[in-house]
């Protein structure tokens, strides 16, 4: 679907008639992660999030902004089958990691979930130890090796190391919110996963463990790849390299459902967005 | 009261903050609820009184230490021994089976609802188990001892007593399944679905995450579970008196005939002992330890439940 001089550009099918890529993004010598095509999640009969199409490439954060209801999350939960487990969800159209259908007869989603990572909205640590709350993933999936450098390390990766290193033993409710969604993210990555994809990971955050979380993304992204969802535009505008965009809509049958209005470099579309409908939610005219 | 607010009130007419009609109907609510919490404590303290004094008077005839270690419980004999032990073991034997069927099935039932059901099964499961637990215990007795003994049982042990402890252990088994299955159910559908989620995206199985995440969270109400099954079995009569046969039995082999504790206090109960006689004060004495045992249960159940409490956020 890329052209190949225009790579990674493209409007999504609900904004016809735009101009084509004025801005180009330099995403040539990029590696594709994710690939989604033509892809609508349902629940039931209920086609959630329709027709997305869009790239994610290797070690950038990919921010996925829009208001309420526009279905981002529920993408976001389709990226390492989490949806699974909610009975009646689909994925149609085909999505990719690393050019193998995430979607195929042979494809294990635990095996899945162990390469793609996931954080959620509410930090939601185990009822256990801080260190075992680390060791956790490491240990279901046989992970060999010494734990307490693995604990160390992932703890360190996380920014948390320094603050909680004399009290491994203590529960991990002792925390506060924003040490407790850093022991998230460091639990995710003691599985060492390629991809971390994280659902409003500051939503309930104060400012100070947002702007701790935003940097710690950062400096996530030289090993990871990332992809945030999130409802504030400052947040994806900080930290993200490529944003796409996606809108609530109302169909012909009066059923709302999200659409993937556009996706590009945030630089480009927060200074230059193709779709009028980017540039209101921006300015911050709706939403 | 209203005196006092009269000096601070900033302006207007001082009389207004005063009550115009008195309010009788909070004080009437007030006294029905205080009345409908004071019945159960009252009933309480009624109990251990009419226990402990026919008790003390027991023990004054009885030396403690001859009820609480003496292997023969004999009290209808003429020079009777008070040895309270063999229906201690009675109760333990039978219990211990009870348990050993319950939290097993109870626990493995628990986590199929909770986390391997589909809703439409654990709509319809649920409320069948249930019903297990709405069954009258004289009817579980009688299945216990026409059916699991005479039928199933002497098929395997053909010299089993045809009352035994095997039996009534593994119907009263049966009988708390529901219990413990349904309780724990409830704690574990109580953990947040949040931690699932967590759970799953670090790669876990549904049983791992269902041993090593959903557990360990609902194990406090689980442990209350367990407890509470276990002291429905101690405190069980029915079953016991029917299948168990009444015969004090000190012995740890199941396919004999046992006495427990409750069905010592239902058969000597209901028959003719005269009022004051040290058989009938024994009934009482083996009340109090029965109350004793089962207090102390649910005192180490509370420690438990506050010892594994999660709160969750």
């Amino acid at each position: 679907m890329t052209t190949p001089n225009q790579p990674g550009i493209r409007l999504a099918v609900s904004a016809p008639g735009m101009a084509e890529a004025s801005i180009l993004d330099s995403d040539i010598d990029k590696t594709e992660v994710f690939r989604l095509d033509d892809v609508t999640v349902r629940y039931g009969d209920y086609r959630a999030i329709r027709n997305v199409s869009l790239e994610v490439y290797k070690n950038e954060i990919t921010a996925f902004i829009g208001p309420s209801g526009c279905g981002k999350s529920t993408l976001l939960r389709s990226f390492n089958r989490m949806n699974d487990l909610i009975p009646g969800a689909r994925v149609e159209g085909t999505m990719t990691y690393h050019g193998t259908d995430l979607y195929g007869p042979k494809v294990d989603p635990i095996e899945v979930r162990r390469r793609i990572g996931m954080v959620f909205q509410k930090p939601n640590v185990f009822p256990k130890s801080i260190y075992d709350n680390i060791a956790y993933g490491p240990k279901v999936n046989g992970i060999k090796g010494k734990m307490d450098d693995l604990v160390e390390e992932s703890l360190t990766k996380a920014a948390l190391w320094d603050e909680v290193k004399d009290d491994l033993k203590k529960s991990a409710y002792a925390l506060s919110g924003g040490q407790q969604q850093r022991l998230v993210i460091a639990r995710c990555i003691a599985v060492r996963p390629e991809v971390i994809l994280m659902d409003e990971p500051c939503a309930s955050l104060d400012p100070i463990a947002t702007a701790k979380i935003e940097d710690l993304m950062k400096e996530l992204a030289v090993d990871y790849t990332i992809v945030i969802v999130t409802h504030n535009m400052q947040q994806a505008a900080r930290v993200s390299d490529r944003t796409a965009f996606f809108t609530a809509e109302v169909d012909a049958d009066e059923v709302r459902h999200g659409n993937l209005v556009e996706v590009g470099s945030t630089n480009a579309m927060f200074t230059n967005p193709r779709d009028p409908r980017t540039e209101d939610y921006i300015s911050g005219r709706f939403g | 009261m209203s005196s006092t607010l009269v000096g601070s009130s900033v302006a207007g007419d001082p009389g207004s903050l005063q009550r115009t009609k008195p309010r009788y109907g909070e004080k009437v609510i007030k006294g029905i609820l205080v009345m409908a919490a004071g019945v159960s404590v009252l009933t309480t303290f009624g109990i251990v009184l009419s226990i402990l004094i026919p008790s003390i008077e027991f023990f004054s005839e009885v030396p403690i230490q001859d009820f609480l270690f003496g292997t023969e419980w004999t009290p209808l004999f003429a020079d009777g021994e008070f040895g309270v032990v063999p229906l201690v073991t009675g109760t333990l034997v039978i219990t211990g089976i009870a348990i050993v069927i319950a939290i097993p099935f109870g626990l493995g039932a628990a986590v199929y609802l909770s986390e391997f059901a589909s809703p439409r099964v654990r709509k319809t499961v649920k409320p069948t188990l249930e019903v297990l637990a709405g069954i009258p215990t004289v009817v579980f007795g009688f299945f216990a001892l026409e059916f699991l003994t005479q039928v199933v049982l002497v098929k395997i042990w053909p010299d089993i007593d045809i009352f035994n402890a095997l039996s009534a252990g593994l119907i009263m088994g049966v009988m708390i399944i529901p219990t413990i299955a349904s309780l724990s159910e409830d704690a574990m559908s109580a953990v947040p679905s949040g931690m699932r989620d967590g759970s799953y995206a670090l790669g876990s199985s549904k049983r791992q995450t269902a041993m090593f995440v959903v557990i360990p969270a609902a194990l406090s109400g689980i442990v209350a579970a367990f407890v509470l099954g276990i002291s429905r079995a101690i405190g069980e009569t029915m079953i016991v008196t029917i299948a168990a046969g009444l015969q004090p039995n000190l012995s740890f082999n199941p396919l004999e005939g046992m006495q427990t504790m409750t069905s010592y206090i239902a058969a000597a109960g209901s028959g003719d002992l005269s009022t004051g006689s040290i058989e009938y004060k024994s009934i009482f004495a083996v009340g109090l330890l029965l109350f004793i045992i089962t207090f102390f249960m649910n005192t180490i159940s509370i420690g438990l439940v506050r010892k594994f409490r999660q709160v969750y956020q």
